[in-house]
């Protein structure tokens, strides 16, 4: 066995790990989906999806985490051509699109409470929080880990094994991104047609 | 002790044991092989054609198992002559262990099929004597039987005309139970807010042991009750004699049966509340405005830390 | 806004819900506790009276090396069974004497936690456990890999998993275990009705142990996919790698259901939140849906690479190729398949109408065409064979028998109406037992005495083999005849009592015998263990191939060096170290001419540190002490940061070296040493 071809594999084996490991997380949110789906009309006298959604804050949130999607992906781009700083630089921007993301959704959640419908109030609202949260905690995690990566970037720069590890991280936020449009149009849009 | 004596005494001992368990079988009540209801019985006869088509294939697999192992064994020098260590396949006998079992499925698929609706518990019972209706409650850790019709009600105790189809209406106002009488076939889940059916008819009179066959907590195992079927005239009497209970099913009392209690009597009520069996499932259906049942767990953490639980609620008045 | 603490349950002061009230009280709970405590600060003991401290810490608890990682596995679930093996004893016993008027020497709840705990721990510490223990020491060999593709997460996931076993049972120790079941139904596992922390353990115990498992599941598929040697296309894989890929795919597709589910009856006994709740807009039914769409795929997960150990077992003691390779494959993917289609089988008594019972039935009963296919191919492995009678044969013939019949239990279970009266009656236990004792445990004793020689260099003692076959295999036709017969009593599964006009009895004693029988077989197996190591130097195995065996790990030296193989081999067929057998001259030796230095993961307690941090937040979540689980959280967080960032994680060896280690190991198993 050549040593080319061992370091070949071992480039790749971490990224199908990675691979792998989304399509568990897909079951995960397709499960959560589902008991959304099982739970929608289970308001228990508590208020719908239609009376309590605002399609613009959900648009907004849309827009916003669409943008850093692409901005992250002008952030892989400058680093597969090695400039660091741009690197970094769209990474930042991400990370501020991804922040102002969470702060929509937690201004969301704050104001539903406020008005006592948490998830306390009825099925439908436990899957919904439930649902749209768990996609807030993956966003925090992927925030997280761009704040290692951007000081990791800072202190050794764009080595392979960073880069790899940029490929993993910009493909749990495109995921993220394309879970948040199924979101968006299963629990937002769909919230929106009268019951 | 040489071989012989040995394999002898332990053929003896099987034989004996054998012979005991069949003794003592044959004079056991066994209710699944032994129905006393038209459902039950179709029941065990899809069981037994269900044993005799997969018998077409584990006689086979059990003939083949001890000829290879036997003739095929290292120590038998006489097939060593045999022994074709590089045989890994043959297109032929390969199809033939798909093919076989894959028609006695498709044939077991058919009855399948046809008796998921023929013997679906929702399907009533075709007769000439018109169904009756009698509405089951699992409750911790009882079952509560009321007669709509008849205006009584009894605990652990359902009693019902011979030949004539019963449709239970099943429902709890505890965990989940499944109300099962084995004699007479099918059993169904009860669910809170929830409200199952299932169709059954004694052929013969007696009574028979019913069962709550879901784990519902601590009095679980005392949850047996007795299915009893009479004559109709006994019926009639019995249900003329229940009436005279001076104890009626009010709100009230309810309630207090509602309460945990293990391994109960028999009991009876009289005039239970219009509608008990939907008001008991209406409880668990949404949000409701003055609902005057109470639930039964008085240990009920949820409404001491709460002020948001819906069944909270419920609880209070 | 609603404070954070106002919206846990229970929620009071620093320490949650613990107190001191939370200790056993009652005799029989106590002991239970007190056999806890006892046998860790017995073993603790025995550890340091030895001074062995160090050496199972650099040996073992940090190891990265997929063996000893094995072994650990290994060692954990036969603890678990002797754990789940008494609990099995304590219900034969209970169910053998609480009859009329008396009730036995169990409360019910007690009762009840243990039948929850029995289930609980067999399906996920013990053949959990050793499956992974299996795949860990076997597949990477048998692809001729010198490791999985990610040590270090193949160590978390090891931590993961004992994080797991530690909860399950301090609930001896310290509060209560479920009383609901091993899937325990909602409503009755909800706050209202299971108020204690049993079902809090339960789910945290599950929760973290399954994602140690999850992280296998990915671990070892990237490692099939990615790690096989130069020539082992997937149809020249052996079947063990095969069967551990099908498990591994249902892993990652079935595991994260489980996740969920367990989430979302926490955070409705926690948060006060309506999924499965009675009223308030929950669904209950939607829980029996996403557990048994998780549980079922999970009854393949387990009993997939028990297959792919028969299927090595058979084929070498037969002396014969495998009958029906190409068939095999399909056989284990389409059971992959179709296991997630069958789970609504759990609970067609839920009322789900005749179309989707049918449906079910139909799907659930296609599944025993493959299953059906792999047992006449493993039969006709033997025909025209040599077939060597030693013991892993005949776990394997064992196994056929009782699977066989177990397997028709199953197929009537799965026409409806059929099911209708047998489902949860004590039929439906002694069908499931059937299949899993048979096709899991018996798949993996066999698997321990056909590879034991392989890991440590000397054979088992087959006179204690033998004895605790026969007593297995007598034992469990004892305890579970009667179980089926008893259900057609219409003896409902889970009692604690039963009236004694039903006549139930005599059935349960002498399924109670059986188990008595089952548990001398156990005792049996400790004594082949002991008598084995006792007799180790005459038992030695000089050969590395003490089978005359078929695939790549009987190629290296018995017991195998660290690194697997010093060279990395190459095939060109199917059973390649059988073909390069075939093509050698009696007395050559497969030793490499030319060495090559390689590389392999150093050390590391990372995975250990992430484990304990782990334990603590299921425990604080079990207790609702929430700093513990931010303690928890930031440790794990902590350490996986600091893992990657760390450099020199791996070392290497010079060809040099690494030529002079393989030359002693060989020459340590010819006993030149």
């Amino acid at each position: 066995m050549s040593t080319s071809t061992t370091v070949q594999a071992d480039d790749q084996k971490p990224v199908l790990g990675f691979w792998i490991y989304l399509m568990t997380d897909c079951v995960l949110f397709a499960s959560l989906f589902a008991t959304y789906a099982v739970l929608f009309r289970n308001t228990s006298g508590g208020p719908s999806g239609y009376q309590l959604f605002s399609l613009k804050n959900a648009l907004t949130e849309t827009l916003v985490l669409l943008t850093s999607s692409f901005t992250c992906g002008l952030a892989m781009l400058a680093a597969h051509k090695g400039k660091k700083r741009q690197t970094m630089a769209w990474f930042i921007v991400t990370f501020v699109l991804g922040v102002t993301f969470l702060i929509l959704e937690l201004t969301e959640f704050h104001h539903f409470i406020q008005m006592g419908d948490s998830w306390r109030r009825s099925g439908f609202l436990s899957a919904f929080f439930t649902l749209v949260g768990t996609h807030g905690l993956h966003i925090t995690v992927g925030l997280f880990w761009m704040l290692v990566m951007l000081w990791r970037l800072a202190r050794t720069g764009l080595g392979k094994a960073t880069i790899r590890r940029l490929t993993m991280l910009s493909m749990f936020w495109h995921f993220l991104d394309i879970v948040w449009i199924f979101i968006f149009t299963i629990v937002y849009l769909r919230g929106m047609i009268a019951p | 002790m040489s071989k012989k004596t040995k394999i002898t005494g332990i053929v003896v001992a099987v034989l004996v044991f054998l012979g005991l368990s069949t003794w003592y079988l044959a004079r056991t009540n066994i209710p699944i092989l032994e129905p006393k209801g038209t459902i039950a019985l179709k029941e065990r006869n899809l069981l037994f054609f269900g044993l005799g088509l997969s018998a077409i294939i584990v006689i086979p697999v059990f003939v083949l198992l001890f000829t290879f192992v036997w003739r095929y064994r290292e120590t038998n020098s006489k097939s060593h002559a045999r022994y074709r260590p590089d045989l890994d396949h043959s297109v032929l006998t390969e199809a033939l262990w798909w093919l076989i079992p894959s028609i006695l499925i498709a044939i077991l698929s058919v009855v399948t099929w046809r008796s998921s609706h023929t013997l679906d518990p929702y399907r009533p019972i075709a007769s000439k004597t018109p169904t009756m209706t009698i509405q089951v409650i699992s409750m911790d850790w009882k079952w509560l039987f009321v007669y709509p019709n008849q205006h009584i009600a009894a605990v652990n105790l359902a009693e019902f005309p011979v030949n004539t189809p019963i449709r239970f209406e099943v429902t709890s106002d505890s965990v989940m139970n499944s109300f099962w009488i084995p004699q007479l076939g099918s059993q169904i889940y009860s669910m809170p807010g929830m409200a199952t059916k299932v169709y059954l008819m004694a052929t013969s009179a007696g009574s028979y042991k019913g069962y709550s066959a879901n784990i519902s907590g601590k009095g679980f195992a005392g949850m047996m009750f007795t299915a009893k079927a009479t004559s109709r005239k006994t019926f009639l009497e019995w249900v003329q004699q229940v009436h005279r209970t001076p104890r009626h099913l009010t709100l009230a009392a309810y309630n207090q049966l509602n309460k945990p209690s293990e391994y109960n009597p028999v009991s009876y009520y009289s005039d239970p509340v219009n509608n008990l069996y939907v008001k008991i499932i209406d409880k668990y259906m949404s949000r409701p405005q003055a609902n005057v049942l109470k639930n039964g767990h008085s240990n009920d953490v949820h409404s001491k830390n709460s002020n948001y639980s819906s069944m909270n609620s419920m609880g209070t008045l | 806004m609603i404070g954070f603490a106002g919206l846990i349950d229970g929620f009071a002061g620093l320490l949650g819900k613990l107190s001191l009230n939370q200790l056993p009280h009652n005799p029989i709970t106590a002991g239970g506790a007190l056999t806890v405590v006892g046998g860790v600060v017995t073993v603790a003991l025995v550890i340091t009276y030895l001074k062995r401290w160090k050496w199972l810490w650099k040996e073992w608890l940090t190891s990265l090396d997929p063996k000893r990682i094995g072994v650990m596995y290994i060692v954990v679930a036969i603890v678990m069974l002797v754990r789940a093996g008494i609990d099995a004893l304590m219900m034969r016993g209970q169910q053998a004497i609480s009859v009329g008027s008396s009730h036995g020497y169990l409360s019910s709840n007690h009762f009840q936690q243990v039948f929850s705990a029995h289930g609980t721990i067999m399906i996920f510490f013990v053949a959990m456990g050793l499956m992974f223990g299996a795949i860990n020491l076997i597949m990477p060999l048998q692809i001729g890999s010198r490791d999985v593709a990610f040590p270090f997460m193949n160590s978390i996931s090891f931590w993961l998993f004992f994080a797991g076993v530690v909860l399950v049972n301090l609930s001896l120790v310290i509060g209560d275990f479920s009383a609901a079941g091993w899937l325990a139904y909602p409503p009755l596992s909800e706050l209202r009705y299971s108020p204690t922390v049993g079902v809090d353990y339960w789910i945290w115990s599950l929760q973290i142990a399954g994602i140690g498992s999850l992280l296998s599941g990915i671990n070892f598929l990237t490692t099939i996919i990615k790690m096989r040697c130069k020539g082992m296309s997937l149809m020249k894989m052996p079947m063990f790698v095969w069967s551990v890929m099908g498990s591994m795919s249902l892993v990652v597709f079935a595991f994260p259901i489980l996740t969920v589910t367990l989430t979302l009856l926490y955070l409705d006994r926690t948060f006060g939140t309506h999924f499965f709740t009675a009223g308030g807009g929950g669904n209950m039914m939607m829980y029996v849906n996403l557990i048994w769409a998780w549980g079922h795929p999970e009854v393949y997960i387990l009993i997939l690479p028990a297959f792919g150990v028969f299927s090595e077992v058979v084929a070498s003691l037969s002396r014969k190729r495998l009958f029906g390779y190409t068939s095999m494959v399909w056989a284990i993917w389409a059971i992959v398949l179709l296991s997630f289609t069958v789970w609504l089988h759990h609970f067609f008594t839920m009322g789900a109408g005749a179309d989707v019972n049918g449906f079910f039935g139909i799907m659930t009963m296609i599944i025993a065409i493959p299953t059906g296919v792999k047992i006449f191919n493993w039969l006709f492995t033997m025909y025209r064979g040599k077939i060597l009678m030693a013991t892993p044969m005949k776990w394997f013939l064992g196994f056929v028998v009782l699977f066989t019949i177990g397997g028709v239990a199953g197929v009537l279970m799965a026409i409806p109406p059929v099911d209708f009266q047998l489902h949860n009656s004590l039929f439906l236990v002694a069908h499931f037992h059937t299949m899993i004792v048979s096709g899991v445990l018996f798949g993996y004793y066999a698997g321990i005495v056909y590879w034991f020689p392989k890991f440590t260099g000397f054979r088992l003692n087959e006179r204690f083999g033998n004895y605790a076959y026969w007593c297995w295999l007598i034992g469990f036709i004892l305890a579970f005849v009667p179980l089926y017969i008893l259900g057609f009593m219409g003896a409902t599964r889970r009692l604690d009592h039963y009236s004694a006009s039903t006549g139930w009895q005599p059935l349960f004693i002498v399924a109670g015998i059986g188990a008595g029988i089952i548990a001398i077989g156990l005792a049996m197996q400790f004594l082949q263990l002991i008598t084995s190591i006792r007799d180790r130097k005459k038992n030695r195995d000089t050969t590395g191939d003490p089978w005359n065996a078929r695939t790549l790990e009987w190629s290296v030296p018995s017991p195998v060096p660290f690194y697997n193989f010093a060279l990395t081999p190459e095939v060109d067929t199917r059973d390649a170290f059988w073909a390069f057998k075939q093509t050698q001259k009696a007395g050559s030796n497969n030793e490499p001419q030319t060495y090559e230095s390689i590389t392999l993961p150093k050390n590391t307690s990372i995975g250990l540190i992430v484990g304990t941090c782990a334990f603590f937040f299921g425990f604080g979540a079990v207790w609702h002490i929430p700093w513990l689980c931010v303690l928890g959280l930031v440790g794990i967080i902590t350490a996986i940061i600091v893992r990657a960032n760390q450099h020199n994680t791996e070392y290497h060896i010079s060809a040099e070296r690494l030529a002079q280690m393989d030359h002693d190991a060989r020459n340590a198993q010819r006993g030149y040493a």
